[in-house]
């Protein structure tokens, strides 16, 4: 399976992240070998076979509807890039 | 009793060491942090180091003894991978985006070794975000392998295994999701298992591919992994797949006297597979080797097969991605870590960050998770995946009913020279085909060294064999190691650093 550069720059975008248009050949060139070693899988029988999410059979834990954590919102937003007043800063999103 | 070599013994006789008081666990922190200072400039193996952090805990492990509240791993000093968050001490995962993270808490693993008595010397380079098997992808730059310098660690635990091998920690932390702590263990000559997924709580260790990852212990004897993985290992709630089992004690079959038959009875499976073509022939000739003294103590060896193991490597690569994809979404410049400097809105914010943040390889697995898992390819990569991966888990399962364990190389070859795989990727992933299974199917699984590419160091590289085991069988794989290296001393084998042109 070959991906298109635009097919590429369609998962970034989904992705959220940008690629540079010069990097796209090679990213390309590199995407296509990965997919070389994985599409090896469409070929093996899996009729009836469940997919397997996880190793051990596990349930769900529940707790009781208790307050555990104390707040510690400012210790927490120190390692944050813009905060104020109490609340994450992210760019203007509604005009 | 003499006193022990502070740079190369293992944590069990600097324990016996401090209990004899022959030193203090100050100054066994002191001399420690003294070679991490001056052997960093060669071989890179730390991100962060805390020698204040590390003297305050010495300290306190060494009132505690005073008091006689010490414990067998008390003042034993450690190193955590740097992708376990420890409060106060940054946590970077060898990436750009985390250059400053400092963790707002300890991951329960850290607390758990943190009440065991150990001393943080401080954070292991790795892989970016654990994503490589050389750790080249490191934004801090590549990791040097001990036993000839221009030759990769392996990864991603690549700096956890160079502190162990270069004599600059009794034992570290690692992590393991196809490979990481086996492969790096393998290419140094350290001993590190992988325990069965669910063992250790991933609370506080930065996630690559939830259902895969899994933290274990290194160290240079399969006592000490021993010794580690009882401190580790343990239910924490706050992990929604740690499993609720009792604590166990790891060392309980390796403290029973020794015989001239401890292994007697012990069947080793052994498939074709991990012994084919394209494995290396000083790898073959050191786990054959490595065989004959299993057998002598006592081990039978069958033949089993594992016949969808070649599908592991394609498999891991849709499946680890598509977690990871999943998982990275949450580097998005707002809450922590990098965030670019210039952009025009919100998105743009988002795509500059992670292009800035991320490096190459992150940047391609993300890419291929985020394609496997978007609408239209879900059934062809992610659901096809998740079914052979069933396939590959059953073929162990099978295994397991006609031995107690699988032996092979943990990995086809020794280190490879930095700078070889940087330029195809494929060639990277395909030497781990030997070790993603046991992530795939959730057993536990140990490296052990078992010889060298030359007896003659150096020039001569570390080869390790893999021990697989059926779930919950740490305690019969540590002590088939331990039992090998009680005959063997591979394990005891030291780089000789001098002749590499340091004091």
């Amino acid at each position: 399976m070959a991906l298109s550069q635009n097919e590429i720059q369609r998962i970034a975008h989904l992705a959220r992240i940008e690629i540079d248009e010069a990097m796209l050949p090679q990213l390309q060139q590199q995407l296509d070998s990965i997919f070389g070693m994985i599409d090896v899988l469409s070929k093996v029988n899996t009729d009836g076979v469940s997919p397997m999410a996880h190793t051990q059979p596990l349930v769900l834990p529940l707790r009781d509807d208790k307050v555990t954590e104390p707040d510690r919102r400012d210790h927490y937003q120190q390692g944050a890039p813009a905060v104020q007043d109490g609340l994450y800063l992210v760019p203007k999103v509604i005009e | 009793m003499s006193r022990p070599d502070i740079a190369y013994a293992t944590a069990s006789e600097l324990a016996a060491g401090l209990a004899a008081r022959q030193f203090s666990a100050l100054e066994l922190t002191d001399e420690l942090l003294a070679r991490i200072a001056a052997l960093q400039p060669v071989f890179n193996a730390f991100v962060s180091v805390d020698p204040d952090g590390a003297r305050v805990a010495a300290k306190a492990a060494d009132a505690a003894r005073a008091k006689g509240e010490a414990g067998p791993l008390t003042g034993i000093p450690i190193a955590h991978k740097d992708l376990y968050m420890t409060e106060g001490l940054r946590t970077t995962c060898s990436s750009k985006m985390l250059e400053h993270f400092v963790a707002p808490f300890d991951g329960h693993v850290v607390t758990l070794l943190k009440q065991a008595g150990t001393v943080l010397l401080g954070k292991t380079a790795m892989d970016e975000f654990a994503m490589g098997s050389s750790n080249e992808t490191s934004f801090f730059g590549p990791v040097r392998n001990p036993w000839q310098r221009d030759s990769v660690p392996g990864g991603s635990s690549g700096g956890a295994a160079v502190a162990v091998a270069a004599g600059l920690a009794p034992a570290a932390t690692g992590s393991d999701t196809g490979g990481s702590i086996r492969q790096p263990s393998s290419f140094c000559g350290v001993t590190g298992i992988k325990p069965t997924y669910g063992i250790c709580s991933r609370h506080g260790m930065a996630a690559f591919a939830s259902s895969l990852d899994q933290a274990g212990p290194m160290a240079r004897s399969a006592e000490d992994c021993a010794l580690m993985l009882t401190a580790m290992a343990g239910y924490d709630a706050r992990d929604a797949t740690s499993l609720p089992r009792p604590k166990e004690d790891y060392c309980r079959e390796l403290v029973k006297p020794s015989t001239a038959k401890p292994l007697d009875g012990i069947r080793i499976g052994l498939p074709e597979v991990f012994f084919a073509d394209g494995v290396g022939a000083p790898v073959v000739a050191a786990v054959e080797a490595a065989l004959t003294e299993l057998r002598k103590l006592g081990a039978v060896t069958v033949s089993v097969t594992l016949p969808n193991i070649s599908y592991s490597v394609p498999v891991y690569h849709v499946l680890g991605p598509a977690e990871a994809s999943s998982n990275l979404s949450c580097f998005d410049g707002v809450r922590y870590g990098h965030r670019a400097a210039h952009y025009t809105d919100l998105l743009d914010m988002y795509r500059k960050t992670r292009a800035e943040g991320f490096g190459d390889e992150v940047k391609r697995r993300i890419l291929i998770g985020t394609y496997v898992l978007s609408h239209g390819y879900y059934d062809a990569y992610y659901l096809k995946a998740q079914k052979v991966r069933r396939l590959i888990a059953d073929d162990y399962q099978a295994a397991f009913t006609q031995c107690d364990v699988i032996l092979g190389p943990t990995v086809p070859t020794t280190a490879p020279l930095l700078g070889a795989q940087m330029q195809d990727p494929i060639k990277m992933y395909l030497n781990d085909i030997f070790t993603i299974g046991a992530n795939l199917a959730g057993i536990p699984a140990m490296s052990v060294p078992c010889g060298f590419t030359s007896n003659n160091s150096p020039g001569g590289l570390p080869i390790g064999m893999q021990l697989q085991g059926a779930y919950f069988s740490e305690a019969q794989l540590l002590n088939i190691a331990h039992r090998f290296q009680q005959v063997t001393d591979w394990h005891r084998r030291v780089p000789n650093i001098q002749a590499l042109g340091t004091k």
